[in-house]
């Protein structure tokens, strides 16, 4: 048998903050190419686990390894480069520029025009700058953006921002896309949409974890599910197991009152 | 305009009333210690009577609105030009006011000029900071000033001409933004503003006490005026197409720049500087970069400073100077680079038109800014991510 190829792996993942032990001993592994969705109950450290991979905060204790190299500690845009890139829960566009800009913006760690050739406007940075509004418009298009281009990102309607937010993080040209709550304060319809668009992603051929309240995304689309409770990781499973997982469900409806 | 009439008015009349009252108050207050309560209670009742009268008339706006829109019917039955050409004819119009401002302006009006030009340079090197990466700079006067300096130092000291100082004073310049930058990277908003504030106060009393280099308060007079094709550059009408020369590559460059991979970089800063930093900016690598760029316009603007006046002293570089550019750039736009054209060549032009009013020109200039602040905050030429 030939071991299985993990993307990622986090080893005894521990942040604190201060006194508050915000995760604890986290411990996972995402293989290439798959959908894994971390659930908890408010204040279990999803967001901090996040925070920690991408670089925002870097890590108390633990290791994590990407691609077989070292990113805990590294700086965020470092890992980006590397090929992790992640979402924000509350939207964190670019308010002030257009839709095409915020993801031409991001693929800023693809290229390398300097000074002197935006100065000069070489060939090369011409070349370049038109590759970047391409490509922008080409990653619109999978998340069906492109006829907004030209529009101020805070004047899109929620539900495309979230998509947005997508096409940007797309843009880094990550392996392993971090999503955070994708669905939150959507409707039923745009809740189906970002499935489909979660799903193509993962044909394009990115791994992706996610953080996700709503269960029909979780139980839909992951292969894998991870669920955290006050920073401890208390069960890991497919879909089925973690349904009828005795401590999960104490941990989301709480104990039973023995009457 | 819409916005601030359904926020802050309401509709009650008694609320437009005390609105009215309120600035009416505002003002006579400011304008009491200059000239007594009964010019202030005059002021006061003008103000008010004009202000209630506006509100009253803002009702009425819907019927004006009407007779605005039968004016645009009447004129474009008269044919105006489509915006394109109109635009051209613009910039047609400008272009040869500018060019030809030594032919019929008289000495006092190009001095003017020249001095719109050296600002016009510094105010878009602060919009680089400020303006397009976010980064609240107090002390900018300080880039200018060691431009100024470094280019007087080795003329008058070292005998190093014009032309040989300028690429040696460029280098000191944007050394010091990047030392500047180290401490103040970690820093955000308010606390940024008090470091780069202290930064600036730092390099005004260091070449006020430092005698044996500085000549300190005294200054630095006999500094040549730069040569061109072997010759000096002395007279006035030549000093300003030298000057224009230098604002157009300014502009020119800062443009460019900022249409880019590292403007865009800049203005996500600006926004979103976490996002900025997950989408794989470095962040800390950029904000250096813009200090740095930003100093090396306020060094071009401080050399050909020195150069113009021949003379340096450090009563030029106080703190007002800094307020003066942050002005200029908040005026015409934080953030657009004709807006902050624009803001520096008023913010030096009015006080000079206003000299008629003496007493109460920068009392004039004040509250004009905050009236621009509450109706037009963002600048004349608005739009911050052009």
């Amino acid at each position: 048998m030939t071991s299985m190829v993990f993307l990622l792996e986090v080893r005894d993942l521990t942040k604190h903050f201060g006194g508050i032990r915000a995760i604890e001993e986290v411990r996972f592994r995402a293989n290439e190419g798959s959908i894994t969705s971390i659930i908890g109950p408010n204040g279990a450290g999803k967001t901090t686990l996040f925070n920690c991979l991408t670089g925002i905060t870097s890590p108390t204790k633990g290791a994590i390894s990407f691609s077989d190299r070292e990113i805990a500690g590294l700086k965020p845009d470092s890992i980006v480069k590397l090929g992790l890139a992640r979402t924000f829960q509350n939207i964190r566009l670019f308010k002030e520029m257009t839709v095409i800009e915020n993801v031409m913006v991001s693929q800023h760690c693809r290229t390398k025009s300097g000074l002197l050739s935006a100065m000069l406007r070489s060939n090369r940075f011409k070349n370049e700058e038109k590759a970047i509004s391409e490509k922008a418009i080409e990653y619109l298009e999978l998340v069906g953006l492109e006829s907004y281009a030209g529009v101020l990102a805070c004047s899109l309607p929620y539900g495309s921002q979230k998509r947005l937010e997508i096409a940007r993080v797309i843009a880094t040209e990550p392996r392993l896309l971090l999503l955070d709550e994708p669905t939150a304060g959507m409707n039923p319809q745009e809740t189906g949409e970002m499935m489909e668009l979660i799903k193509k992603l993962q044909e394009l051929g990115k791994t992706i974890i996610l953080i996700e309240h709503d269960m029909k995304v979780v139980m839909g689309i992951s292969e894998n599910i991870i669920v955290l409770d006050h920073g401890v990781k208390i069960a890991e499973g497919i879909p089925s197991e973690i349904r009828s997982n005795p401590l999960v469900i104490e941990a989301y409806l709480g104990k039973e009152h023995s009457a | 305009m819409s916005r601030f009439t359904s926020t802050s008015y309401g509709n009650s009349p008694i609320h437009r009333f005390t609105h009215s009252l309120i600035i009416a108050l505002w003002f006579s207050l400011l304008f009491f210690p200059f000239k007594g309560l009964e010019a202030a209670g005059i002021l006061f009742v003008v103000l008010f009577t004009a202000l209630f009268l506006l509100n009253i008339l803002k009702r009425r706006r819907v019927s004006i609105k009407g007779t605005i829109t039968n004016f645009k019917k009447y004129f474009s039955a008269l044919k105006l030009p489509e915006s394109k050409t109109r635009s051209i004819a613009l910039i047609f119009l400008i272009s040869t006011v500018v060019l030809t401002l030594p032919l019929y302006g008289h000495d006092y009006l190009i001095d003017i000029a020249v001095l719109s030009g050296i600002y016009i340079i510094l105010a878009q090197g602060l919009n680089v900071v400020v303006g397009f990466t976010g980064l609240l700079n107090l002390g900018f006067v300080a880039f200018y000033a060691i431009g100024a300096y470094s280019y007087a130092l080795l003329n008058t000291k070292l005998g190093i001409g014009f032309w040989t100082s300028m690429p040696l004073s460029l280098a000191v310049v944007t050394l010091s933004g990047f030392i500047l930058a180290i401490p103040a990277l970690r820093l955000r908003g308010d606390y940024l503003a008090i470091v780069t504030l202290g930064f600036g106060e730092i390099v005004r009393l260091v070449l006020n006490n430092w005698d044996s280099l500085t000549k300190g308060p005294n200054g630095i007079s006999g500094i040549e005026p730069p040569y061109l094709f072997g010759m000096h550059i002395g007279r006035l009408s030549h000093f300003y197409y030298f000057i224009l020369i230098f604002v157009l590559v300014a502009v020119f460059i800062i443009r460019r720049v900022a249409d880019s991979r590292i403007g865009r970089a800049w203005i996500a800063i600006r926004e979103d500087e976490i996002a900025s930093s997950s989408i794989g900016i470095n962040t800390t690598a950029y904000k250096l970069y813009s200090f740095a760029f930003g100093a090396f316009w306020a060094g071009v603007a401080g050399i050909l400073f020195a150069a113009k006046m021949q003379f340096v002293s450090p009563e030029s570089f106080t703190f007002m100077e800094s307020v003066l550019i942050l002005c200029m750039v908040i005026l015409g736009g934080i953030g657009s680079i004709p807006g902050v054209i624009l803001g520096a060549v008023i913010l030096v032009m009015l006080p000079e038109m206003l000299r008629e009013i003496q007493l109460y020109r920068m009392l004039a200039l004040g509250s004009g800014l905050v009236m621009l602040m509450i109706f037009r905050p963002q600048g004349l030429i608005g739009g911050k991510g052009q």
